[in-house]
């Protein structure tokens, strides 16, 4: 079986955010990189465990982005899978990220797509759908269990208030959140290792993004809070009605 | 040229989310000078009531198998119900059953989607629409480029409306493919409001020692008809189940109040949190970090406070 992992390279989650270049770019300047949580405590560790339950399962990690997602992808092939493939492109469409990520996957005939449930940078969510529509392959979003015997997938996923369990046959694309698997740190080993695991950077085909960022905004900093004596609770559930007008 | 709401349904009723995404798609018709129409897969019950929330015409493609989400299947059908009924915007909520099928429809019709939308979209110049970026600290300007464009609008970021009026309900004839997920059970806490849709959200987190403490914090939901949540330690040490974990990693959600009890405020917390519009924090550290980012604070034991808390609503409201 092949497993492909789409890895995202996204600021820290204590990053400062902040924007240059008249709110037109994210303000890199002093911000720790990380593998997207979800694409590493969920879709690659569930990866890697039904690497462990089936030796001969080959996994790949793809990436899209420029050279300095190398570190990145380097971290995630610590973890484990066999071979890391960066897609040479710098783009915040989820579209055209898509649009590569489904072009390596149809000349490496993957039984299986794993994306995290979303960036927690642009948090679209999206990449993984459309990946699905571009292989014209069945699509399982939000799934907190991953299930495989022989060709059948046991799925569960999120819905409004509950979860449900669905069967699908590979090829399939998933997005993955928490359940899935447990938070795995590197070993020794393993960092060593991805030292020598393929890296291959390919050239992008060519697609015209869907969308572009005019820019960004800060929200309004918050008034700052107001405190009510633990002996007046009265008094907050005033404000609360009168003044927030939230109960 | 219309606008084409989804409207997502769960046996047979319109989610709530769904409501929001009508009314916001009926204001995006009126800005744009057409006309708002929706799309319903599957059972169905009063769809036409549903044009007092501006929507004018509504398309029922009710085969049997869309009663259960295959995006694929759901994504090519209002694909089609969009190119026949010349949809240039189509509003889908940025909820469970959005995230699968959005992506899916704007990859199928080369259509620009902007999901998490929170505000109506700027057609000064071109279209834009802001959404939210970095799990609630920043907000983005997204341009679409596209003829087709898809937005994909977060629960409780737009106020329902309701005013008068009937839609015209039709039955769509579409090619419905045979659906490759199978749904075999569904298990959902009934009677409850589910968390992503709840208006109030009242959470706890260590600082409840146990729980066998958990009573204050459901009275207080209960006189507030809100949802419970917890925090990521409560649901790691399995004293609340997963499903009520807010958080990074757990929901994300935008209630109009969040009442934190015993949480401190972790970074990873807050992004889960940071969109509601009113925080509420009880916590006994003056230190804890959470403060900084309330409306409201009391600094004082749970144990004491949550029920005295409880007691002033229901006087509030009236209720014995």
């Amino acid at each position: 079986m092949k497993i492909l992992v789409c890895i995202s390279k996204t600021p820290d989650t204590t990053a400062k955010i902040a924007f240059t270049g008249n709110n037109t770019k994210f303000d890199t300047a002093g911000v720790q990189w990380i593998i997207n949580p979800y694409d590493e405590w969920y879709a690659l560790v569930r990866a890697i465990e039904l690497k462990e339950a089936d030796p001969s399962t080959i996994i790949h990690l793809i990436t899209v982005g420029a050279a300095d997602a190398d570190p990145i992808i380097r971290k995630a092939l610590a973890l484990g899978g066999d071979e890391a493939i960066r897609v040479n492109a710098d783009s915040h469409d989820s579209f055209y990220i898509a649009s590569q990520i489904a072009e390596v996957a149809k000349q490496g005939g993957y039984d299986l797509v794993f994306t995290g449930k979303e960036t927690i940078d642009y948090n679209g969510s999206s990449v993984g759908g459309m990946v699905a529509e571009l292989l014209d392959r069945p699509y399982v979003s939000l799934a907190s269990k991953f299930e495989l015997s022989g060709n059948k997938a046991t799925i569960t996923r999120e819905i409004e208030g509950g979860e449900e369990i669905c069967e699908v046959e590979l090829p399939v694309v998933v997005s993955c959140q928490k359940g899935m698997a447990e938070q795995r740190i590197p070993n020794m080993k393993g960092i060593m290792g991805a030292r020598t695991k393929p890296l291959k950077a390919a050239e992008p085909v060519a697609v015209d993004a869907l969308t572009t960022v005019a820019g960004f905004e800060l929200p309004p900093a918050k008034a700052g809070v107001k405190l009510v004596s633990p002996d007046n609770v009265e008094e907050l559930v005033r404000l609360l009605h009168e003044e927030a007008k939230a109960i | 040229m219309s606008v084409l709401i989804f409207i997502d349904t769960t046996e047979g009723h319109v989610k709530k989310a769904s409501l929001e995404a009508l009314t916001y798609g009926a204001t995006v018709a009126e800005q744009l000078g057409t006309s708002a129409e929706g799309v319903v897969l599957g059972a169905a019950n009063d769809l036409a009531s549903l044009g007092k929330y501006g929507v004018k015409k509504i398309h029922h493609v009710s085969a049997g198998s869309l009663n259960h989400l295959d995006a694929q299947v759901y994504a090519n059908v209002i694909g089609q119900v969009a190119i026949a009924s010349g949809a240039k915007v189509i509003i889908f909520s940025n909820n469970v059953d959005g995230k699968a099928i959005a992506p899916r429809l704007s990859a199928r019709l080369k259509a620009g989607l902007v999901s998490g939308a929170v505000a109506l979209p700027d057609t000064a110049n071109g279209f834009t629409v802001k959404k939210n970026v970095f799990s609630g600290k920043a907000f983005a300007n997204i341009t679409v480029n596209t003829d087709i464009k898809i937005i994909a609008l977060n629960p409780n970021a737009y106020k329902v409306i309701a005013g008068e009026g009937t839609a015209e309900v039709v039955a769509f004839n579409a090619t419905v493919d045979a659906p490759k997920v199978k749904v075999t059970n569904v298990t959902k806490a009934s009677g409850q409001v589910p968390l992503t849709e709840a208006e109030v959200v009242v959470s706890a987190g260590r600082g409840m020692k146990g729980p066998e403490n958990w009573a204050i914090v459901e009275d207080l939901a209960r006189v507030l008809h809100a949802a419970t949540a917890c925090s990521r330690p409560v649901a790691d040490a399995h004293w609340r189940p997963h499903n009520e974990h807010v958080g990074q990693t757990g929901f994300a959600i935008a209630p109009n109040l969040y009442i934190a009890i015993g949480i401190s405020g972790a970074i990873q917390h807050l992004a889960g949190v940071n969109r509601s519009k009113v925080i509420v924090v009880i916590n006994k550290d003056p230190e804890a970090p959470f403060f900084k980012a309330a409306d409201y604070g009391i600094v004082g034991d749970a144990f004491e406070v949550v029920p005295k808390f409880t007691e002033a609503i229901k006087k509030l409201k009236g209720v014995a």
